[in-house]
């Protein structure tokens, strides 16, 4: 028995995200029983890294050229794990795993839970492991029955390891069925760290008046090397992109650090940001709502102290 | 064009979010129950208007109870031709896509819509499930979609940016912020609504592999530290040795 994990390799290189889904593999392995098998699909410059975060062997599938387009993945995790005997497969909550996640369930009949935020365990014949709900307001330990299973890992869930060193890699050639998908293009942002990958966020709202003062924003973020987010209304009105906003109908996300400035901390917008590690609210508001689900607040001027957050991590860096 | 909308009823954003029977069930006492807003904002409006460009019909899904018919009867409300519930509890993601699949099957839909996920269990797993089931393509997260008849070309959420992508043929489509503005129903639609066919179909698929076996709330926060807002030096030093996060 084994456990298979896809890691993504988005322009042939690993992100966390796929040293994350590895070492959740290991552990994985670990709790279930077996070995923990990594899946490449497509030009990977160094596969054999991912022996570091638990990977026992890496199958390199290098003849698959195409995007990351649900059906085809689909296929090929699956031909891979029927050859390995795979009872638990592992994806990243990405759109990409996400996408997949589903679809696999469904060709391997086994039980799906997404988002997992925990390590399987096998108990009362079948594996149990838990995830978010309500849009991060609660969690549900979910129950498989069987033992077989798809999972989806949560970003910044648990902490990965360097627990090992490269391991072997094995190149395979598997066929995809056609696709009736073909990739156009792909536009991404360069340099910055995507949001539900961040560790570091800065999120703003409407006390920000208008999005001609994002200056004080965009300079506390660059300084300490965080993503930018901002609150529904400042995305729908076209404030900031809409791939910012974070919410119960935005990106759930669960940065070690989360600073929000101007932001009154309605129900919605905490349901996709409360699970962060550390809040930090700015608001002038002494009763905003966002002071009780915070572990820093400080009640003044947004515009004023924003400016001088910045200097003083500016100072703690320099010094 | 033959359009299908998965629907499904959620606990509106603001309900209190409790547990009862020992933590294994949610309280639903007092609580208001909305169309996800997924599904009515972007996927049915994104479904309409496809209708009204290239003519064709809307069906709105639903696997649930006759509770649900409140629901379904706003997506009717909204525009929908007509409406399918299949008669069973909804027990899980894998559940819920057999039976929606059991019914298109056959049935020969251009697009079947959801929306990119409920925002009670957060699966965002029924979309992929139904394109398995049905052995087609699934382009997830859309936020714009153009569709000539034939062909369509969409831009897909992914980290950091966007994907377009060109799909040819059927497709399940799941539906994120930007496909289309949310509608709200009108006085002519509510009427109509009461007259377009909700078709109650038994279910196929009873069983599933996934269940709940309890709820936890995350642990409260132990109260906010309040920093002199003249003392930003003060701040850094507690993310940094208190905290540990910089
Ligand atoms: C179905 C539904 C889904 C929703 N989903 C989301 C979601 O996913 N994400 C989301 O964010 N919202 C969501 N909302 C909206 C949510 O209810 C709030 O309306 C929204 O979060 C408010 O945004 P805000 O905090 O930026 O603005 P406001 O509520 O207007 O708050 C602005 C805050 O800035 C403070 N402020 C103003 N000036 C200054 C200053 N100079 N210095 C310091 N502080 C200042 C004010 O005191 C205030 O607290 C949803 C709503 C609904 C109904």
């Amino acid at each position: 028995m084994s456990v298979l994990v896809l890691a993504e390799s988005p322009n042939g290189q690993f992100k966390k995200a796929a040293y994350e889904a590895v070492h959740y593999g290991h552990e994985t392995a670990k709790s279930l029983g077996g070995e923990c098998i990594a899946l490449v699909i497509g030009a990977c410059a160094d596969p054999g890294a991912l022996g570091s975060y638990g990977a026992s062997k890496v199958i390199h599938v290098a003849n698959y050229t195409g995007g990351a387009d649900a059906l085809a993945y689909t296929s090929i995790i699956g031909q891979v794990a029927g050859q390995v005997g795979a009872k638990a497969v592992v994806v990243n909550h990405s759109s990409t795993g996400k996408s997949i996640a589903g679809r696999l369930g469904v060709k391997l009949d086994a039980g799906v839970v997404s988002q997992v935020n925990s390590v399987p365990v096998a108990e009362d014949g079948g594996i149990t492991v838990t995830k978010p709900v309500f849009s991060g307001k609660a969690f549900a330990k979910c129950k498989i029955a069987g033992d077989k299973c798809v999972l989806s890992l949560m970003g910044n869930a648990l902490p990965i390891a360097e627990i090992g060193s490269p391991c072997p890699v094995e190149a395979a050639s598997i066929e995809a069925p056609a696709s009736s998908v073909t990739v156009k293009e792909r536009k991404t942002v360069d340099g910055e760290v995507p949001l539900p990958e961040a560790e570091l966020v800065v999120s703003a709202g409407r006390g920000m008046k208008g999005p001609e003062n994002w200056g004080i924003i965009d300079d506390l973020a660059k300084t300490i090397g965080a993503t930018t987010a901002c609150s529904r209304p400042v995305a729908d009105t076209g404030w900031r992109p809409h791939h910012e906003h974070v919410g119960q109908t935005g990106v759930a996300i669960r940065p070690n650090l989360y600073i929000a400035a101007g932001i009154s901390g309605a129900i919605q917008h905490l349901a996709g940001v409360n699970s962060s590690k550390c809040i930090v609210v700015i608001n002038k508001d002494p009763e905003a709502p966002f002071f009780k689900a915070a572990d820093y607040g400080v009640c003044a001027d947004l515009f004023d102290v924003v400016p001088r957050l910045t200097e003083a991590f500016k100072k703690m860096k320099d010094a | 064009m033959k359009l299908l909308v998965c629907i499904t009823k959620t606990p509106e954003t603001t309900a209190k979010i409790a547990f009862t029977d020992g933590d294994s069930k949610f309280d639903e006492s007092g609580v208001q129950f909305i169309m996800n807003p997924y599904d009515e904002w972007y996927a049915l409006v994104r479904a309409l208007e496809l209708k009204e460009q290239h003519g064709g019909t809307v069906t709105a899904i639903n696997v649930g109870p006759a509770a649900n018919d409140v629901v379904i009867r706003k997506a009717l409300a909204i525009g929908a031709d007509d409406a399918v519930r299949i008669d069973t509890e909804a027990l899980s993601s894998s559940q819920v896509a057999a039976n929606i699949a059991a019914h298109a099957k056959d049935k020969g839909y251009d697009v079947i819509f959801t929306g990119k996920e409920s925002i009670d269990y957060n699966g965002s797993e029924v979309g992929g499930m139904v394109a398995e089931h049905l052995g087609l393509p699934y382009v997830s997260y859309a936020s714009h979609m153009d569709h000539n008849g034939s062909t369509a070309t969409v831009s897909r959420d992914i980290e950091g940016g966007v994907e377009v992508v060109d799909v040819a043929g059927s497709f399940v489509l799941s539906a994120s912020k930007g496909l289309a503005e949310q509608r709200i129903p009108n006085m002519r639609g509510i009427m109509m609504a009461k007259r377009k066919p909700l078709n109650v179909e038994p279910a196929t698929v009873t069983e599933s592999k996934v269940s709940v076996v309890s709820y936890t709330l995350p642990p409260a926060k132990s109260g906010v530290k309040m920093i002199d807002p003249e003392n930003m030096d003060e701040l850094v030093r507690l993310l940094h040795e208190e905290a540990k996060v910089i």
